[in-house]
């Protein structure tokens, strides 16, 4: 029960004014940028990175934990109210969601979406204290050719699973990786592609390069499809439900917290699969099933949970083994890397004060979260109605303090627009941008760690899969590989029931809001 | 010679367009309803949903009086939006509805009411909500 007592303490951390103050912010900042679609937490912790010079640790993972919840909670205000998904993550909750305001039961949608978040935010929470020791154990044990091996499974997860081509996902995974090995190579000190810069020497620094494929890159993106209809927004009073609605939601809500949980902690790429599988598991098991496709709120209940769930799972491989599942944890693990603080097992035993009270700041955020959606889901609508131009504005000019607080220099601003404009064509042309920055981030990382298993063996290759839990992840990673398309396969043979299920649903919803799912978590 | 409304789906955009359509009705003239948003944020109030802007004409047929209808979105104020088509059309009468407005409100979003009073070449009616 070492968790426990260690949670204890890390309320200690939590609970003092200033670290309140930071999960304040962060939450009211994570649930305004969770309902503007196309602005997700990734970019804003992105955007805030340049805070980490002056923050201590412990705040600033504080806020940024803050951020990463509280997207999750917005995301679901637009799904309901607009049927633009705020965040990937609420695709699914858009389906039912939406036609449940349309048939005036807003309030309710929105009230079993915040209480199921909450619920799920919380187990998920308790989860992450409690596992993350029992991993830590695990991991030590780990040598190179393993930490390489799960990587790989991370970059090969987040490219397979997302997006619709796999072909665009890897493409997207090299350009990351061709981007993360810029600069000195820290086996040999040769130089690589640098170009005879001399401020490539260095590499590219994270915040330019995540603030220019997100923030920059989504900036020129709006820009350039601006002009629209502007969009219908459901009236509706406040967030509450009746007993009905209780009855029907909690087992939704805990049934989501259970597939979403492990589906976070597992490489396989974030929360739109498991808020999938929530929803289709709920229209199996409702007593109502002539209400879905028409306002279920199960449709609601399971996969807000289920997204919640997930970004609690997301905090497990981050801190105990230093793996990213998703483009905000990757963009945390860049956070750490400027603090020169390293997640993997020994976090726990190095810095059990910002581990611990960042855990504790996710369960006081979790509930000033509940706080801050059920009476005033109504004011976050507003945000909707702001300008684009004056919030890209505002978002251009942070992305560019930040790019040149990164090292005073203006190279960084050309490096800035250069990726920027990198960002807008991998978004018109349909290429994820999640990939790309995980393997920014996981790659330098990924690559000390195989040519630290090929010195121990020599340079012999078997020394990257000498172990036994490497060769169980290299099977797993060739049937994440294989049985897909096998799957689909067979399915077509049988005369192909794929085209009418949900998922169909939500293919169709895909272009339409294309770029707001481009972000990922 | 037509009339030019400037519609939003308010209470004092319906009053406006009840009064262009009375103002129609005496002087016997065709009656230009425009609904203007710049669409530039992802929810305008002044944008009229496809519903709302069924209803309007629904009303307009039913009133009797000959009538045209324009939904825009272009990268200008709504005020202007309304002036243009009143220049075009050679518009005898503009007429909008008027809303109580802070003067920090004024200053910090700007009055498109105000950018048609002073701006508009005809006699300008404007019109309020009915208090009840």
């Amino acid at each position: 029960m070492d968790g426990i007592n260690s949670l204890i303490e890390g309320f200690g951390t939590a609970l003092t004014p200033i670290n309140l103050l930071y999960a304040f912010l962060g939450v009211l900042l994570g649930t305004a940028i969770g309902v503007l679609p196309g602005i997700g937490p990734a970019m804003t912790i992105a955007l805030l990175l340049p805070l980490t010079y002056t923050l201590e640790p412990t705040q600033a993972f504080i806020m940024f934990a803050g951020i990463y919840y509280g997207g999750m909670y917005g995301g679901s205000t637009t799904s309901i109210l607009l049927n633009t998904p705020g965040e990937s993550a609420s695709v699914i909750t858009a389906i039912e969601g939406n036609l449940m305001a349309k048939k005036g039961r807003a309030a309710a949608a929105l009230a079993t979406a915040a209480i199921g978040s909450f619920i799920a935010g919380t187990i998920g929470t308790l989860g992450l204290a409690l596992l993350a020791p029992v991993i830590v154990k695990l991991a030590v044990q780990m040598g190179a050719p393993d930490y390489f091996a799960v990587m790989v499974l991370a970059f090969i997860a987040v490219t397979t699973v997302l997006g619709s081509s796999k072909v665009r996902g890897l493409a997207s995974l090299g350009i990351g990786l061709l981007i993360g090995l810029v600069g000195i190579d820290p086996t040999s000190g040769q130089q690589r592609l640098t170009l005879g810069i001399p401020e490539l020497a260095d590499g590219i620094d994270v915040v330019v390069v995540a603030v220019g494929l997100f923030a920059v890159g989504e900036a020129l993106w709006v820009a350039a499809h601006l002009r629209r209809s502007p969009l219908e927004i459901v009236k509706f009073d406040g967030a509450s439900m009746n007993r009905k609605d209780w009855s029907r939601s909690w087992k939704p809500w805990l049934r989501g917290t259970a597939i979403g949980f492990p589906f976070g902690a597992v490489p396989a790429g974030g929360a739109e699969i498991p808020t999938f599988l929530s929803y289709a598991m709920e229209k199996k098991l409702t007593k109502h099933p002539e209400e879905f496709g028409k306002g279920a709120i199960e449709g609601v209940a399971g996969p807000e949970a289920t997204n919640n769930a997930s970004a609690a799972g997301g905090l497990v491989p981050l801190l105990t083994l230093g793996i990213p599942t998703t483009a905000t944890a990757a963009i945390m693990l860049g956070a750490f890397q400027s603090y020169g603080i390293q997640p993997g097992p020994r976090l726990l035993d190095t810095q059990p004060e910002l581990v611990w009270g960042l855990i504790a700041s996710l369960f006081i955020g979790n509930t000033i979260l509940l706080a801050l959606n059920l009476p005033l889901a109504g004011v976050w609508a507003k945000l909707l109605r702001i300008p684009r131009p004056y919030l890209y504005a505002g978002i251009l000019f942070f992305a560019s303090i930040g790019a040149y607080a990164a090292n005073n220099s203006t190279f960084d601003l050309w490096l800035l627009i250069i990726i920027g404009a990198l960002g807008f064509f991998m978004r018109r042309y349909g290429l994820p941008v999640v990939p790309a920055i995980i393997a920014i981030i996981l790659g330098p990382v990924a690559e000390e760690q195989m040519r630290r298993a090929l010195q121990i063996s020599n340079g012999e290759l078997s020394g990257l899969y000498n172990t036994a839990f490497s060769q169980v992840v290299y099977v797993v990673i060739a049937l994440l590989l294989v049985v897909p398309p096998v799957v689909r396969a067979v399915r077509k043979r049988r005369g192909g029931d794929s085209d009418n299920g949900p998922h169909g649903l939500v293919v169709d919803d895909q272009p339409l809001h294309a770029h707001a799912n481009q972000e990922g978590l | 010679m037509p009339i030019v409304v400037g519609y939003v789906p308010s209470p004092e955009g319906r009053a406006a367009l009840g009064r262009a359509i009375e103002e129609a009705r005496l002087r016997g003239r065709r009656l230009v309803v425009v609904n203007a948003s710049r669409g530039d944020a992802l929810v305008d109030r002044r944008h009229a949903s496809a519903g709302e802007w069924e209803s309007v004409q629904q009303q307009l047929s039913d009133s009797g009086v000959e009538f045209e209808v324009t939904q825009q979105i272009e990268a200008r104020d709504p005020g202007d939006q309304v002036l243009d088509v009143a220049q075009q059309t050679n518009a005898e009468l503009i007429v909008i509805g008027l809303r109580r407005r802070t003067p920090v409100g004024k200053l910090i979003m700007g009055s498109q009411a105000q950018t048609i009073l002073l701006e508009a070449d005809c006699p300008v009616l404007a019109v309020k909500a009915a208090t009840s």
